[in-house]
């Protein structure tokens, strides 16, 4: 007969160790978790992605849903992105300046400020700015249509949520940036010829004309158009976090995060490769 | 009456003798990860009829209407609605199905971004696209006013009421005049003669368009008023069906308790 303390002991030893294991595995769990929810995420991506893009191409057309997201994404982000392009032609006309005049080159001042605004700072600004204020609020409006149960009234209404929701939002979104792009291009290069011009006058045809001297449509169509692909990104990143929403007001406040965050995220990386892509492209 | 033991399924003989079955539900099961929530469940539904289904929370009566509606896909079983299987339905299909399908959510589920009228409106745009301005108007005013809403017509939803919700949702489940009208808690959170009062519209609304409808309810004096028939569920399986009476005379316990506490 086994003597019961004996057993005790041993019995609390197996537990111990089983104990040790499970607080051992933890971590390889919450890993093996993250990795399995990574897929799931680019999965349901995918899909999502397909049924937007069946739905694009088959009738009837959401014409007058879209004309109201092209105000909403467009013209109401304008200011915004206006603002941003300016403050960033003003900083750049400043740092630039100290910059240039140190290695004696203060003459390619305005292709400096020009390039830089055009080629990559009004682009990327746009992209951010937009994946900001648009993602966020595509995201959250969605969010809170999918959890009172209007995204499925939509779909019990027998009207495709995806065609009347989602393809007119990416849609505008693909429109409409290249677009404010140009508002933030067109307000950049204006406030840096202002700043330079307060601490040392020179007009804005002269400054023009030297910052486009040499320039051809390759160096700056193929940046205002890759923000075609921006849009994409924010449309349809902020429709998917939007129309997977599960639980209540805290369900919806994560979307629009994760809109903004993700979209933004992938905007960054997007322009990295676009950018090689362009220079491979259009040398 | 019938039980669990003895199925409930009894087909009604139509004029002419055609089958008058506009719904059925077949052997459904349907499972959210591990919890499943039907249990092969079965029922059958005529023209002009109305099915009140009964149950504890969680039963899966809202996820019935789901799967009927086609916003859930069962995990096996068929659902045929006027002897189309949903499961065999392409998408365009099922859209044609779902015009013969009315559906009152439990919050009525209004669009918050619209006014009262245009809710009522937005079914008949996108589906009555022939329709003029002045015809459509004149049908949101009427649902309107079926339902007695017609001087909220420029609210927004955010100011009506709950019960006035549920009335606008009602008018525009019947927009595109179903032929099923399928009611998810029409009467819950409402006060009693608001709730009431949405169950004479109901009956009103039935009499008056003669559509095969399911309530699903927790309000038992509700489905008493506005249905023909009974189905109470527990555990994801019809335990009885039949009229109040025929409830009243069972005696399973279950059936015994709940119509003791409701």
């Amino acid at each position: 007969m086994s003597d019961p303390a004996i057993t005790a002991t041993n019995s609390n030893q197996s537990a111990s160790i089983n104990g040790d294991t499970q607080s051992m595995a933890r971590p390889f769990i919450a890993i093996g978790q993250t990795v399995t929810d990574f897929f799931a995420w680019f999965g349901e991506l995918g899909v999502f992605s397909w049924r937007v893009l069946r739905a694009t191409f088959t009738p009837p057309f959401e014409g007058r849903e879209f004309l109201r997201q092209l105000d909403e994404i467009g013209s109401k982000s304008f200011p915004l992105v206006a603002l941003a392009g300016a403050a960033v032609g003003a900083v750049l006309s400043m740092e630039a300046r100290s910059s240039l005049t140190r290695f004696g080159a203060k003459s390619l001042l305005p292709s400096a400020i020009v390039y830089s605004v055009i080629q990559e700072m009004g682009p990327i600004i746009t992209g951010l700015v937009v994946s900001g204020r648009v993602g966020a609020g595509i995201g959250a409006e969605l969010a809170s249509m999918k959890v009172t149960e209007q995204i499925d009234a939509i779909e019990a209404s027998a009207i495709n949520p995806y065609r009347l929701l989602a393809t007119t939002r990416i849609l505008a979104c693909i429109l409409m940036l290249p677009l404010l792009t140009l508002a933030a291009d067109g307000c950049g290069v204006l406030m840096g010829w202002l700043t330079q011009t307060v601490i040392e006058p020179v007009s804005l045809r002269q400054f023009i004309d030297r910052g486009f001297s040499g320039a051809t449509f390759n160096d700056f169509l193929p940046p205002t158009f890759k923000t075609a692909v921006f849009g994409l990104i924010v449309g349809l990143i902020a429709c998917f976090q939007g129309m997977r929403t599960r639980g209540g007001a805290e369900g919806v406040g994560r979307a629009a995060t994760n809109s903004v965050v993700l979209s933004s995220l992938f905007v960054i990386l997007a322009d990295v490769v676009l950018v090689k892509f362009i220079l491979v492209v259009f040398p | 009456m019938a039980t669990t033991n003895d199925v409930m399924i009894r087909p009604i003989a139509g004029e002419n003798g055609a089958d008058p079955t506009v719904l059925s539900v077949e052997d459904v099961h349907k499972s959210f990860g591990m919890h499943k929530v039907l249990n092969g469940i079965s029922l059958r539904i005529c023209r002009a009829e109305t099915l009140a289904v009964l149950g504890r929370s969680g039963t899966g009566k809202s996820v019935l209407l789901r799967l009927i509606i086609g916003l859930e896909q069962p995990d096996s079983g068929s659902i045929c609605i006027q002897g189309k299987d949903l499961a065999t339905l392409s998408l365009d299909q099922m859209g044609e199905v779902r015009l013969k399908m009315g559906f009152l959510f439990q919050h009525a589920a209004l669009y918050d971004s619209l006014t009262v009228a245009q809710n009522v409106a937005f079914p008949l745009q996108h589906h009555r696209r022939d329709m003029s301005k002045s015809d459509r108007q004149d049908r949101v005013e009427q649902l309107l006013a079926e339902v007695g809403m017609e001087k909220a017509s420029q609210k927004m939803p955010s100011d009506i009421s709950g019960g006035m919700q549920k009335r606008v949702g009602l008018a525009r489940a019947l927009a595109l005049s179903p032929e099923i009208l399928l009611l998810d808690e029409p009467t819950a959170g409402l006060d009693p003669i608001s709730s009431g009062e949405i169950d004479e519209l109901v009956l009103k609304l039935q009499k008056e368009h003669q559509m095969a409808s399911i309530v699903v309810t927790h309000d038992l004096h509700s489905a008493k008023t506005i249905s023909n028939r009974l189905a109470l569920l527990d555990k994801g399986k019809v335990v009885i069906e039949g009229t109040f009476e025929e409830l009243k005379q069972s005696n399973i316990g279950f059936v015994k308790d709940f119509l003791k506490q409701t």
